[in-house]
């Protein structure tokens, strides 16, 4: 079915099924994730795009009545090994949400977050780390005059940036997005993206979206969810002008979703 | 369309009728009890020892007891309170023994405080034989207190948006962590507002404290801070009246001539006293919030 990637790649999930209860909303799905790179993983609601995104670093561990099988494989390693220390694997696979959340701290502080409590980092680390970070997110030259004062303070769109910096500043191989842009304007949508493209080949990123020309504009691949299934995947251009699947070919036309 | 104007206009002016009776009834009592009190309020009414018989008493001893049984209450009810809401609402799994507990807990917040007082009479005062005391009235502050105090920082927790757990945790931090860095700091203003509510309430208790914390006050020794001295004002040994527990007890059994006037005053110094608290408890978690989110480690 699928066409996977080619190129090394640094996850690998195979026959990944996802159970609310007994329900089966999962029903195997096989994507593998080159080392850089943007993937978007579009479909209609419901589709199981995100619920897929999620089980990428576990995070349905906190809901009981979920339950994740098939095989996760980064970098050699099985992620859902009862071995797997959960705090590197979250470190190492970043994850921004859908709500802009930034913590009621400072904006340094959220970005330093993440490092502090158990990195033993001197200051001087700590402040390239969060330059380093916040450049990184597009969002440096908004706040390098206020990197004191409360991250809420900022709009949706900075807010979201700062997010971003902060998942970056743990330095993860993979950066989840689960619809970033959902609950902002298009002027800070677009300040997001440019700040994802920019970072885009020296990380591995999947970001969800709802919004195809996004997908359009900033994806090298995308995949298309149906229904818990995962139809097709395919370089953007080709997902776009020439898809394999006829669901595909609705969706991406607009005949449906 | 007219009329929905005018069911509108209607509405709101009546509930601006009950805003304004409400403001009303609270900005008459504490005018009456400020403009009764105050003009009795002196330096000397407030550092001298209370008087049995003749005129012209202070209230120095009562208003050290409100103060220390206030401070020692929340010393023993806070933490717990904290532990308990933390449990109960990022711990807890959702079955029915855990919404028994929280029911129980509830229920438990209306508890009469005479019965809590009766309560602490019999098992502390006579059962422990801690005798009237001020740690007999502190423990029996905080079986009084520890309900409210628990449902409202579980309710400050619960406020909190489950966004901010998952962006801790998905930045690869405990969910420990992410309970005492993120979620605390993040509900502490109401935490705050919690605490000030448990402890207007304690400082205006008086029925849980006649049975603990006793009717009298032993002459003090203000330079004596040995607090296993029966003349130290810090001795949670000794008895302690409180300011709330003297008003009732000058206004049943009024044995001095100055009652009335002495009564007024107590009751305006409880009130500022009370607000007092309240600016510095929210100074002070304003201080905390500070601490907790910017450069604490």
């Amino acid at each position: 079915m699928a066409e996977n990637v080619k190129e090394k790649a640094i996850l690998t999930t195979k026959d990944v099924r996802l159970f609310y209860g007994k329900k089966e909303a999962l029903h195997g799905i096989n994507l593998d994730f080159p080392e850089t790179g943007i993937t978007a993983l579009i479909g209609p609601s419901g589709s199981g795009k995100s619920t897929y995104l999620r089980s990428i670093n576990r995070m349905h561990d906190f809901t009981d009545y979920v339950k994740v099988t098939g095989e996760f494989n980064y970098n050699g390693q099985n992620i859902y090994d009862p071995n797997t220390d959960l705090t590197q694997l979250r470190k190492n696979i970043g994850m921004v949400f859908q709500q802009p959340n930034p913590f009621p701290f400072s904006i340094y502080e959220n970005v330093a977050f993440g490092l502090k409590l158990d990195n033993k980092l001197s200051k001087i680390e700590l402040d390239e780390r969060v330059e380093t970070a916040l450049k990184q997110a597009a969002i440096w030259d908004d706040v390098k005059d206020r990197l004191q004062q409360s991250a809420l303070g900022l709009s949706g769109g900075q807010q979201q940036r700062i997010a971003i910096a902060r998942a970056l500043a743990t330095r993860p191989d993979i950066l989840l997005l689960d619809e970033p842009t959902s609950a902002l304007d298009p002027i800070s949508s677009r300040a997001v993206e440019d700040g994802l493209v920019e970072i885009g080949d020296k990380y591995s990123i999947i970001i969800v979206t709802h919004n195809m020309q996004q997908a359009k504009r900033i994806s090298d691949r995308t995949a298309f969810f149906m229904d818990g299934n995962l139809i097709e995947v395919d370089s953007t251009k080709n997902i776009f002008l020439y898809p394999k699947e006829k669901e595909t070919e609705d969706y991406v036309s607009g005949k449906f979703g | 369309m007219i009329n929905s104007k005018i069911t509108n206009k209607v509405a709101i002016s009546f509930i601006r009728i009950l805003a304004g009776i409400v403001v009303l009834i609270l900005a008459f009592l504490v005018g009456y009890i400020l403009i009764k009190g105050l003009p009795y309020v002196s330096w000397h009414f407030l550092t001298s020892p209370s008087k049995s018989v003749s005129a012209g008493g202070g209230i120095s001893g009562q208003l050290f007891n409100s103060i220390y049984l206030l401070v020692l209450s929340l010393l023993i009810s806070l933490p717990i309170a904290l532990g308990a809401a933390i449990y109960l609402n990022e711990y807890a799994p959702k079955n029915k023994f855990v919404s028994t507990l929280r029911n129980s807990i509830e229920v438990l917040s209306s508890l009469p405080s005479v019965v809590v007082g009766l309560f602490g009479f019999m098992f502390f005062v006579l059962k422990f034989g801690f005798g009237f005391s001020i740690l007999s009235g502190a423990i029996a502050l905080t079986f009084f207190n520890l309900p409210i105090l628990t449902s409202s920082i579980e309710n400050s927790l619960a406020a909190v948006p489950n966004l901010q757990r998952e962006a801790g945790v998905a930045l690869g931090i405990s969910k420990w962590e992410t309970i005492i860095h993120v979620i605390i700091p993040a509900a502490l203003p109401s935490i705050v507002t919690g605490i000030v509510l448990a402890s207007g309430r304690i400082l205006g208790e008086a029925a849980a404290l006649i049975f603990t914390a006793g009717q009298s006050s032993p002459v003090l020794n203000w330079t004596n801070l040995n607090p296993f001295s029966s003349t130290s004002p810090l001795n949670p040994m000794r008895p302690a009246e409180t300011l709330a527990v003297h008003i009732w007890k000058i206004n049943s059994e009024a044995t001095i001539p100055d009652a009335v006037q002495i009564s007024a005053a107590s009751s305006a110094v409880l009130l500022i006293l009370v607000f007092v608290f309240n600016l510095i408890a929210r100074r002070l978690g304003n201080v905390i919030f500070k601490k907790m989110t910017a450069g604490g480690k």
